[in-house]
């Protein structure tokens, strides 16, 4: 890559979200923002490389988008709204210092509104704030591309329509506006993490890299939130290990067959200092919520040199911990993984027969099933959960591994 | 910005019948705060008649214009400067009357 088209891929990563963000401000739109930034960094590819990268590319994105959003407001003759047109007559307002990252985080919480959809929140979101094209999402989450932008079209007509507002939620209304923006960022993270599809690679390393990124942007902007801390130590923990995840021949490897070293030790050290900054909160008697501790326990796994040195009574404390805060069948289902390393297969298959009608449709529950039928020598159960869990299981480089597992059975 | 607010009752698992006085004064904090435009309960559907002038003739015929468990209890309309605002008055407006409510921004 030419160092023009890097300082073009750079800007598009640092700059599309600010961008969109100062227009939507500036002129209450969202389409002509997007596609006013649009304009702007399609501009700059066919500029920069004849007459350099300007000395600051966000500023200038800005001004060119804003200058773009102009010319097509008044092709378009939007004049009917006076405020708009009095915005329009001048150049540039002044901006005061810090309101654009204030800015961006309204660009969140407007992509993530409770009135839409999830599958909207998610799909705006990486459009707005990701700066991802239609097809790029329509590709990750496994849908037509007209279907996609028709997801997302419907979406930003509804702001326009019910008049959802641009602006931080009120303080009372924080907290759960947040988890929402941290749900979407997660839902975002898994998709690349186990992607679904029979032709999808398994891990979508541009969806985890995108889904970290934003939550990085996130925590720049709420550094105090405890949550924000926890899904981004929970990423970069579970990113850490991706490599080792998947073999040469793209299967699944479980983590007790990781290659420890292949592990992302920068990653892994700084997922531990996130992890610790909550502990010492949780010292000082915050109560951390579930991102937080998924986080601890992956820290957990992530401390361990070899599998037989993880502290299983820890990790089984903070699933006792989380089932307190989320008694879902899944949690107890990844609980009773670590019941089985400290009481046995047996006691394990006790507690996950018990969650049998509410899982009958997920696949981890028939292949953990499998794996505890398999360590107990019931040989034809074991298969017969094996072949269950293939049939539901969605992503590539599992199935290869649940294959694999059932053919050892004796 | 005008809000029409939809209170939805259930025909299987209605809300509950003693809920005027708390809807009053919900009301009449609508109107001290400056939201309030207008509201009303409505009868039953069986109170319902549709009319079909498209054709020749006027058609009436018996009954709402869609059969369903669900179906349309009472109304509010509101003035709100943006949903956020009107979305926070409905939820406590579904506690306060005992349903569901549907927020639809006027044109």
């Amino acid at each position: 890559m030419s160092d023009v088209e890097e300082a073009i891929t750079r800007a598009h990563h640092d700059e599309w979200a600010r961008v969109v963000a100062a227009l939507t401000r500036r002129f209450g739109d969202l389409d002509i923002a997007e596609e006013a930034a649009a304009e702007a960094f399609a501009t700059a590819v066919e500029r920069w490389p004849a007459n350099g990268v300007p000395p600051n590319p966000g500023a200038w994105l800005t001004t060119t988008a804003s200058r773009k959003a102009i010319d097509r407001i008044r092709r378009e003759n939007k004049r009917d709204d006076k405020h708009r047109e009095a915005q329009m007559t001048y150049d540039d307002p002044p901006e005061p210092v810090g309101v654009i990252d204030d800015d961006r985080l309204r660009l969140i919480f407007i992509c993530c509104h409770p009135a839409l959809a999830t599958e909207a929140r998610v799909a705006l979101t990486l459009r707005m704030v990701g700066g991802l094209t239609v097809p790029e999402i329509a590709r990750a989450f496994l849908v037509q591309g007209t279907t996609m932008e028709q997801r997302i079209t419907r979406a930003k007509a509804k702001i326009k329509a019910a008049r959802i507002p641009y602006r931080m939620p009120s303080a009372d209304d924080l907290p759960t506006r947040v988890s929402g923006v941290l749900a979407v960022l997660f839902l975002v993270f898994n998709e690349g993490y186990l992607a679904s599809g029979p032709d999808t690679d398994p891990v979508r390393h541009d969806l985890t890299t995108e889904a970290i990124r934003l939550t990085r942007l996130i925590r720049a902007l709420l550094p105090r939130d405890g949550e924000v801390a926890g899904l981004l130590a929970l990423m970069l923990l579970t990113e850490a290990r991706r490599t080792a995840r998947i073999s040469a021949n793209g299967e699944l490897v479980a983590l007790d067959e990781q290659d420890r070293g292949a592990w992302d030790a920068e990653l892994i050290a700084e997922g531990h200092r996130l992890v610790r900054e909550r502990l010492a909160a949780a010292a000082a008697g915050v109560a951390p919520g579930r991102y937080q501790i998924l986080a601890a326990i992956n820290a957990v796994h992530t401390s361990a040199r070899d599998i037989r040195d993880t502290d299983w009574s820890q990790v089984l404390a903070l699933y006792d911990q989380l089932v307190r805060l989320d008694p879902s069948p899944i949690i107890a289902l990844n609980r009773a993984i670590a019941v089985a390393e400290l009481d046995g297969p047996e006691v394990a298959l006790a507690i996950i027969d018990r969650l049998a009608e509410a899982l009958a449709g997920y696949h981890a529950y028939h292949a953990t099933r499998a794996d505890l039928l398999r360590r107990l020598g019931r040989s034809q159960q074991s298969r017969a959960a094996y072949e269950r869990a293939i049939e539901l299981a969605g992503n590539t480089g599992e199935t290869a591994y649940l294959t694999r597992r059932r053919d050892q059975l004796q | 910005m005008r809000y029409l607010v939809s209170v939805i009752d259930d025909k299987s698992n209605p809300g509950s019948t003693d809920r005027r006085p708390a809807i009053s004064a919900f009301n009449e904090r609508l109107i001290a705060e400056g939201y309030w435009v207008f509201a009303g309960g409505l009868a039953d559907t069986d109170a319902a008649t549709v009319i079909d002038n498209r054709g020749e003739q006027a058609v009436f015929s018996d009954g709402p214009f869609v059969e369903s468990k669900e179906y349309l209890a009472g109304v509010w309309v509101w003035e709100a400067p943006d949903l956020d605002v009107a979305l926070k008055l409905a939820t406590e407006a579904s506690k306060v009357c005992d349903r569901k409510v549907e927020v639809r921004p006027f044109l």
